[in-house]
């Protein structure tokens, strides 16, 4: 981690401006970085993270295209090819679908196929996942089909400051990157001086945001602030919570992982995708696999409902809240106890 | 008083925003077919020029009836033979200069070959060894593509690269008629309009995707027309006279290179072929069309052009053909040895640095290959 300490005038920063202030300073290092999409120009992108980039770098480093996400990424695939950095922006998790032929044919396997001589250094960002009251089409947890496809890397940020580090080490990696940014976060704040060097996070390593003894609630993006505050929260019920912030699905770190489940014993995996085939089947068995001997109780997950994303005045009863988790974690003790 | 002045009256005009973006008139592709060789249009083509092209095409020819060869004998898991395609094919590869880029799809083995790929390293694809068995950057060659039409996209993001670097570098994207009713062929068209990338699209139209006739692929006056829409202009040529095929090539390249934009070019062939080795084209086609197009053979076309007008002898026919020859048999002596496989390799270019899942699954590899050599050793005991 190539750290350097901010300095203490932080101030209240956004994930949003945080991924932004990244693009920027990856444009302004290296000439090679493109940043291009519907609506990333003028408009700053419908998230506005992709604000000045277009009038600071002009229009053929910061590029609105026609509407077309199987053109963005195909034009990106023949700009790596090149020799550019591109940086696409797929405005929406859903709207991503019909790249996928070129992400799974093509961007994910280009460097294999070619035996190394064709790596291509793409960064797919794509907003994802619910809690924003986004009508349908706006909310979907796609990450499942991400870590299937071997070739990309999946990364996801859950706090301001890993938002940079983790977009920054996207930007440069020499392989494709799925950049997976958790919509309901854009506008978290965090104390964060943008003035400030910042540390780039490599990609690969988990995080335990919070430790204890009792359990180990394992997620990522979205579902990781949740994880914290049902950790609060189960202090009231003796329950020491330890809550680990995968922050990369693939690669995945088991190291981190299976060190935390081994400490305490049990383990339940959070995140807002359905359940069935989704992320948590794969680390559960992982953690199974690896710590089999040191569990008090079967590993649990807590996930989205397997349905399709649900209208926003139902999406509270499908995303894993605070008391979904702590029935889990209860479910645990009493597993432990028999 | 007329009714139009009336007050109150309804007056049509147009809606505020509209006007005419471009022109279509220049954009249209010609009623028919462009052709050279057999009209006036030969004569001015430099007479070595036609000499190469016809050489290009009997040692094409000569490359297809080898590798279909190979299929039979096994050595090829599959191939798709450009045989009666031969003019579009050497063209692509002759309309370019060294620094440009050729996109080919899976038919087009032929046009990486006469751009200068040695001929058994492009069939590494359909031998079945690696995926790609040259480097696209050494040879400004991208990976035969097997999706139909993803690799038009790749060529405008290149061609638009190469032009905001400001290195003249154009790219030529092939594709059949069937892969012109996918969506990333549209994509990849209004892409290249819109940013006026220094890219051509040659459509192969050989009257087939598999068995589908073009009748059931599309509605449009011709795939040239389609260009129109696009705001780039289309080009009708017949695909079997390598003469026009390069004329209209070139013409769209330098246009390209000079920043005029991309240009769409249909070619009206034939594949003479069935689809591969695994097709039955009697199921859907009759013999009958199959001997028209014979008569119309890209070799024949230029065989007569060169011959009539004396540039031709049994001297340079011998020359071609032997040449031809030579490079069949060298293609069959590499063909036939045996390809010299590393399994290791497998997690080898995954990504740039192998994850800690990806070393765990290379060493399950590696300890099952020293038992399997073990055991082989033991038993040659």
């Amino acid at each position: 981690m190539t750290t350097v300490a901010a300095k203490p005038a932080t101030k209240p920063a956004t994930m949003a401006q945080a991924l932004g202030r990244a693009l920027r300073d990856s444009m302004a290092e290296d000439p090679s970085v493109h940043v291009l999409g519907e609506d990333v120009g003028a408009l700053g992108g419908v998230f506005r993270v992709t604000d000045g980039l277009a009038a600071e770098f002009g229009e053929d480093r910061c590029t609105d295209t026609p509407l077309a996400e199987a053109g963005i990424l195909g034009t990106a695939v023949g700009m790596a090819m090149y020799g550019l950095r591109p940086v696409v922006e797929m405005q929406f998790d859903a709207f991503a679908y019909p790249a996928f032929e070129q992400l799974i044919s093509h961007v994910a396997r280009m460097r294999n196929r070619t035996r190394g001589a064709l790596p291509l250094p793409i960064t797919v960002r794509v907003p994802y996942g619910g809690g924003i009251g986004g009508v349908e089409h706006h909310s979907d947890s796609s990450e499942a089909y991400y870590i299937a496809t071997p070739g990309l890397h999946v990364v996801t940020p859950a706090t301001v400051s890993d938002a940079y580090g983790l977009l920054r080490a996207s930007i440069a990696s020499d392989d494709p990157v799925v950049f997976l940014e958790p919509k309901r976060l854009y506008w978290s704040k965090a104390d964060w001086n943008p003035e400030a060097p910042q540390a780039v996070e490599p990609i690969g390593r988990a995080v335990v945001r919070r430790t204890g003894r009792s359990a180990t609630l394992i997620t990522y993006g979205p579902s990781v602030p949740v994880c914290l505050e049902a950790a609060e929260a189960a202090r009231a019920e003796g329950w020491d919570l330890e809550v680990v912030d995968l922050r990369s699905l693939v690669p995945f770190d088991d190291e981190t992982v299976a060190a935390s489940v081994r400490r305490t014993g049990r383990a339940v995996v959070v995140h807002e995708s359905g359940g069935f085939g989704g992320p948590g089947g794969e680390i559960a068995a992982r953690v199974t696999e690896r710590c089999f001997h040191h569990l008090e109780a079967p590993v649990l997950r807590v996930a989205g409902f397997d349905i399709p994303y649900p209208p926003p005045m139902l999406e509270k009863h499908h995303l894993p809240g605070v008391d979904r988790i702590l029935d889990a974690v209860a479910r645990l003790q009493w597993e432990a106890d028999s | 008083m007329t009714v139009m002045e009336q007050r109150g009256a309804y007056r049509p005009t147009p809606p505020p925003a509209w006007q005419p973006r471009t022109d279509p008139a220049p954009l249209l592709p010609d009623a028919e077919p462009y052709r050279v060789l057999g009209t006036g249009a030969a004569d001015k083509v430099d007479p070595e020029l036609l000499r190469r092209l016809y050489a290009e095409l009997v040692r094409g020819r000569r490359y297809n009836t080898q590798a279909t060869a190979l299929t039979k004998q096994g050595r090829l898991a599959v191939y798709p033979s450009s045989t009666g395609q031969e003019a579009c094919e050497i063209a692509a590869a002759l309309a370019l200069e060294e620094r440009d880029w050729l996109f080919p799809s899976y038919r087009d083995t032929l046009a990486v070959v006469a751009r200068g790929l040695a001929p058994a390293s492009a069939l590494t694809l359909l031998r079945g060894d690696w995926h790609t068995g040259y480097d696209p950057r050494e040879h400004r060659i991208a990976p035969l593509s097997t999706p139909l039409a993803t690799q038009l996209p790749h060529a405008v993001g290149l061609a638009h690269a190469a032009r905001l670097k400001g290195d003249g570098v154009v790219a030529l994207a092939m594709v059949g008629d069937g892969g012109t009713s996918e969506g990333d062929f549209h994509e990849a068209l209004n892409f290249a309009a819109v940013w006026q990338a220094p890219v051509v699209f040659l459509v192969q139209n050989n009257g087939f995707a598999i068995s589908v006739p073009l009748a059931k692929q599309t509605a449009a006056p011709s795939l040239a027309h389609k260009a129109v829409g696009y705001g780039m202009p289309g080009r009708l040529v017949d695909g079997n006279d390598a003469a026009a095929m390069h004329e209209v090539l070139s013409e769209a390249v330098a246009r390209a290179r000079e920043g005029g934009g991309p240009t769409l070019v249909e070619a009206v062939t034939y594949r003479m072929e069935a689809h591969t080795n695994a097709d039955d084209a009697t199921r859907y086609r009759q013999d009958t069309d199959v001997e028209a197009w014979r008569d119309h053979d890209p070799i024949l076309l230029m065989e007569r052009e060169l011959t009539e007008r004396g540039l031709l002898d049994d001297d340079m026919k011998r020359q071609a053909s032997d040449d031809a020859e030579a490079m069949a048999a060298d293609l069959r002596e590499h063909m036939n040895q045996e390809p010299v496989l590393d399994p290791m390799d497998l997690f080898t270019h995954v990504y740039a640095e192998q994850t800690s899942q990806l070393r765990e699954q290379a060493a399950q590899l590696r300890a099952e290959l020293e038992v399997a050599s073990e055991e082989a050793e033991e038993e040659a005991r």
